[in-house]
């Protein structure tokens, strides 16, 4: 085996078997989303119950899988020297982009099905546009992978694990996630609502709902990701370090 | 003509205004050994990471197997071993080397190859829990595992008893013997003067001595001998009479310059024994290459203080 693809595919591989049996990468790609389905779709702490939930559950999955979880993964390995040795191999960048790329995309979509299975367990009923969501959560993905990679490109693997969960809990707790930017004083929600966090879950509950009322919300979102997406590519591209 | 395995040809390598290497050319042909020797900021690792396409030469030219360093065809034929780093540390040896086995088109049995070098392929202790010695062998697995024409080695021998260290100089022999090119960069100069065939010093980023260790080990035409550190080096020269220079090069070690000769040994050993002295390993007709990049670094040091006081 040695052409591109099949080295791209031994290294997704390679990917899902250290990322599926990583303890704290299990924690935050799986654990954690269905604690938050089960507490907030079986609560009133989120108007509007399950229904409400799961497009904000779908947002911490994306967030847990495509940020935090790649974004520690990648700051270990350069820090043990595993991909400056790789770079000695006939592993090429690409290779090793994209086999990240399906892992990360694997393990993510993996989430994003248990949260949805466990969430029509718990009543919820998928409907609106779903050709829509899917777009809204790849982008959301491309979003946090290209911050993810950034940060893992940049800082050293400790500081990586501290702003990674860090961001993660803070986005959550305060990025327009749990609670609606709308819900918040006009100016503080104005800003949040600019968060990628914010877009994704908006642009999540807009698309998932079965009569959405606020098409320009959906456009807001795509925008606003876009304009994060682009901007974590050219940030990752001009200083991710390899070493 | 054959190419070479590698060729490098007036290279540079700066950082910002800091210069690693400065001018330096040398070749490694198929099958043969060659140490890249010198002290801590000597410029070897960045030679190294050049020639293995880990980092983009400043100016100069390096080509692996007659292409760029950075081609996927060259890194098909190579193999390296980091110094510090290259394993994943929650990875089993086995698995990860079944993993690279599949970057590779026709690679090495990987449970064959960790059973060779002492690791039990079964293990299911992860690299990180590996002793220093045994995260060694794996490296080096890794490194063997695309059965590579050239190997670049980055200090193999450290952390490794002395049967394994004795085990691995074999096996960089027969490698050596069944022509794969082996560039092998240490501090182990004894390792060096076991096994390679050619030998190339690097001080302060310049290329100071190069060439086969027999020939730069036997240049010069020196004796020397070890004792205890501080000898009345007048008396001793004045014993082994005109034509001889004598110097303590480093504590305890005595290099005399000058033909080699049975009298000049009967000399020193009268002299020592007149003296009270114990002498020690005492090498004729020689200096060690520990000599030599001693004395290369004390010549480009004074060299490096010459320049700066005439700048200023």
């Amino acid at each position: 085996m040695s052409t591109s693809w099949a080295r791209a595919r031994a290294h997704t591989g390679w990917e899902l078997r250290l990322l599926l049996r990583n303890g704290e990468q299990l924690l935050l790609v799986f654990i954690i989303p269905i604690v938050l389905v089960l507490a907030l779709g079986r609560t009133t702490f989120v108007p509007g119950g399950v229904d409400a939930a799961i497009p904000k559950v779908l947002t911490i999955s994306i967030l847990a899988g495509c940020f935090t979880s790649l974004a520690i993964a990648t700051g270990f390995e350069r820090r043990s020297g595993a991909l400056r040795f790789l770079a000695t191999t006939p592993l090429t960048r690409a290779n090793l982009l994209t086999g990240k790329a399906f892992a990360t995309a694997i393990v993510t979509l993996l989430s994003v099905l248990v949260v949805s299975l466990l969430g029509i367990a718990l009543g919820w009923r998928p409907a609106g546009t779903w050709p829509v969501a899917i777009g809204i959560a790849f982008l959301g993905c491309l979003t946090f992978a290209a911050w993810g990679l950034f940060l893992a490109g940049t800082l050293r693997a400790e500081a990586v694990l501290a702003v990674a969960n860090g961001v993660f809990l803070a986005l959550i707790l305060f990025g327009g996630i749990i609670i609606d930017p709308t819900q918040l004083p006009d100016a503080l929600g104005t800003v949040i609502a600019f968060l990628p966090s914010a877009a994704l879950a908006q642009g999540l509950t807009q698309a998932l709902d079965p009569n959405p009322t606020d098409a320009a919300q959906l456009l807001k979102s795509v925008l606003v990701l876009t304009t994060w997406a682009v901007t974590g590519a050219l940030l990752a591209r001009r200083f991710f370090r390899w070493e | 003509m054959t190419t070479p395995a590698l060729w490098v040809s007036d290279l540079w390598v700066t950082y910002g205004t800091t210069r690693a290497v400065a001018g330096v050319s040398f070749t490694v042909a198929a099958g043969q050994i060659t140490a890249l020797v010198g002290p801590n900021g000597a410029g070897k690792t960045s030679t190294v990471e050049v020639c293995t396409g880990l980092r983009c030469a400043t100016s100069g030219k390096v080509e692996l197997f007659g292409g760029p360093p950075r081609k996927l065809a060259g890194r098909t034929r190579i193999g390296v071993m980091l110094q510090i780093g290259g394993l994943y540390p929650t990875a089993r040896p086995l698995e990860w080397l079944t993993y690279l086995a599949k970057l590779y088109p026709d690679p090495a049995d990987p449970s064959t190859l960790l059973s060779n070098l002492g690791i039990d392929p079964k293990t299911s202790v992860t690299t990180r829990r590996l002793s220093g010695g045994e995260q060694q062998r794996v490296k080096l697995a890794a490194a063997l595992l695309p059965k590579p024409e050239l190997l670049f080695l980055d200090e193999p021998t450290a952390g490794l008893d002395p049967a394994a260290r004795l085990d691995l100089l074999g096996a960089l022999r027969r490698l050596g013997a069944e022509g794969t090119g082996i560039i092998l960069t240490t501090h182990a100069l004894g390792d060096v003067e076991e096994i390679a065939d050619d030998v190339l010093v690097l001080v302060g980023g310049h290329l100071v001595a190069s060439g086969p260790v027999v020939d730069l080990i036997g240049a010069g035409g020196s004796t020397s001998f070890r004792a205890t550190a501080g000898l009345e080096l007048g008396a001793l020269a004045g014993a082994l009479g005109s034509g001889y220079q004598v110097q303590e090069n480093r504590p305890g070690n005595y290099l005399i310059t000058g033909p080699t000769t049975p009298q000049l040994l009967a000399d020193i050993t009268n002299w020592c024994a007149a003296a009270g002295v114990q002498a020690t390993e005492i090498r004729a007709g020689g200096r060690t290459l520990e000599d030599i990049v001693v004395e290369a670094t004390r010549n480009e040091i004074a060299a490096s203080e010459i320049a700066e006081a005439a700048d200023s």
